[in-house]
């Protein structure tokens, strides 16, 4: 019997991904969106240092709708990748690995990161709503 | 490198759908992954309408009903259906876990049955577990001492230090855990995997063992341990409800703290 023909089984096709191995995949989604965040971070550092025409039209582009989902994107990432961060050190100091407490740790991650990216956007909408 | 789609040898096709018996009134549709070594063909999935009336309650007893009753063809691997030899491990409706220990009545609607995930299918749903079984024998499983036993009694245990290995000596190698790790579908090559990593730590945490020191220095790499990123898929899965996941984190601890010690 040749054994080179083998085929490969089924995986992600057939694999029922439980919440936390959804979260490991949004964790290292953020992580990499994270990074290009920054680099619009510098474009928007390097308008500023431009003078004022270059700073007013990255201000208008990151004011537009689609720099605001870009930074509502970003902020959410921020949080996510923060409070799922914060469960990996516990993880790596060798708690919450009972199953109990790893599905609620996951809910407790999803929520932080909501409610941080909420509470800063409403904040910042307060903000720019007073000045 | 991660590949995320199937060869195109692997890739399933619809298969042969087989009828109830005539009569039957509780009927179970069973879906089978099937390939046959000689045929040349690629895989498929075969149906089966099962009668529940006439059959065991746990999956392993409707493929062996399968197997006797509608299609002598289909080959799979068991032998205690009790949960102790780890031989019917397969993926379940989504889940890897043991076919002699998952009732038939946990499942809505159609069995959908596959080989372990990510592995070479040596025919229909049996996997070749050979480079996994490699994988074991490179953790050296066995206790290594320098020190001679005691001349008229075994190596002691006390009761806490047997404890240590509560949760760890369950295993029975069945490969569900692994075979459900994303990290080792895309370097299962190099990575140890979180079966063969709980083995590891098994004994390291045997207090008769003496070379813990060399053990950890096998285990320091990038690939054999730190591939584990906490997934947890392993311990979501294990149908002897153990937590690799947890052995894997102490490993990498025990790996801290003599850096630090």
């Amino acid at each position: 019997m040749s054994s080179n023909n083998r085929p490969l089984s089924p995986h992600l096709d057939v694999y029922k991904l439980p919440l936390s191995a959804l979260l490991s995949i949004v964790h290292r989604g953020t992580g990499a969106f994270l990074t290009l965040g920054t680099i619009v971070l510098v474009w928007w550092l390097m308008a500023l240092a431009g003078g004022e025409e270059s700073f007013n039209s990255a201000q208008q582009f990151m004011g537009s709708f689609f720099g605001r989902l870009i930074l509502l994107g970003w902020s959410f990432a921020l949080f996510f990748h923060l409070a799922n961060g914060i469960r990996h050190l516990v993880w790596d100091a060798g708690y919450c690995f009972e199953k109990d407490e790893v599905e609620k740790t996951s809910y407790i991650v999803l929520a932080t990161s909501v409610f941080l990216t909420l509470l800063v956007w409403v904040v910042a909408f307060l903000f720019t709503a007073g000045a | 490198m991660a590949e995320f789609t199937l060869p195109k040898n692997s890739v399933v096709q619809q298969g042969k759908t087989y009828p109830a018996p005539a009569g039957a009134t509780n009927i179970q549709v069973v879906e089978i992954y099937r390939w046959d070594p000689d045929s040349g063909e690629n895989p498929r999935v075969d149906t089966y309408n099962l009668d529940l009336d006439t059959c065991g309650p746990m999956v392993l007893d409707a493929i062996i009903k399968i197997k006797d009753e509608i299609d002598s063809t289909l080959t799979f691997r068991r032998s205690c259906r009790e949960g102790i030899c780890g031989s019917c491990s397969m993926n379940i409706n989504g889940k890897n876990t043991l076919a002699c220990t998952k009732d038939i009545s946990d499942i809505d609607g159609p069995i959908k049955i596959y080989p372990l995930p990510h592995m070479p299918v040596v025919k229909d749903i049996v996997p070749d577990l050979t480079h996994f079984y490699a994988q074991y024998a490179s953790i050296k499983p066995w206790i290594q001492s320098t020190t001679p036993p005691p001349p008229d009694k075994e190596r002691l245990q006390s009761k806490e230090d047997r404890a240590q290995l509560d949760g760890l000596y369950e295993c029975i190698l069945c490969a569900c855990c692994s075979t459900s790790c994303p990290s080792y579908w895309w370097n299962g090559d190099r990575y140890l995997g979180p079966a063969i990593l709980l083995q590891a730590y098994r004994w390291l945490a045997d207090s008769r063992d003496e070379n813990a020191g060399e053990r950890l220095d096998e285990l320091e790499d990038p690939f054999k341990l730190y591939r584990c990123h906490t997934i947890m898929n392993c311990t979501e899965t294990c149908p002897k409800g153990l937590n690799p996941a947890k052995a894997i984190a102490e490993i990498k601890k025990l790996l801290v703290e003599r850096k630090i010690a």
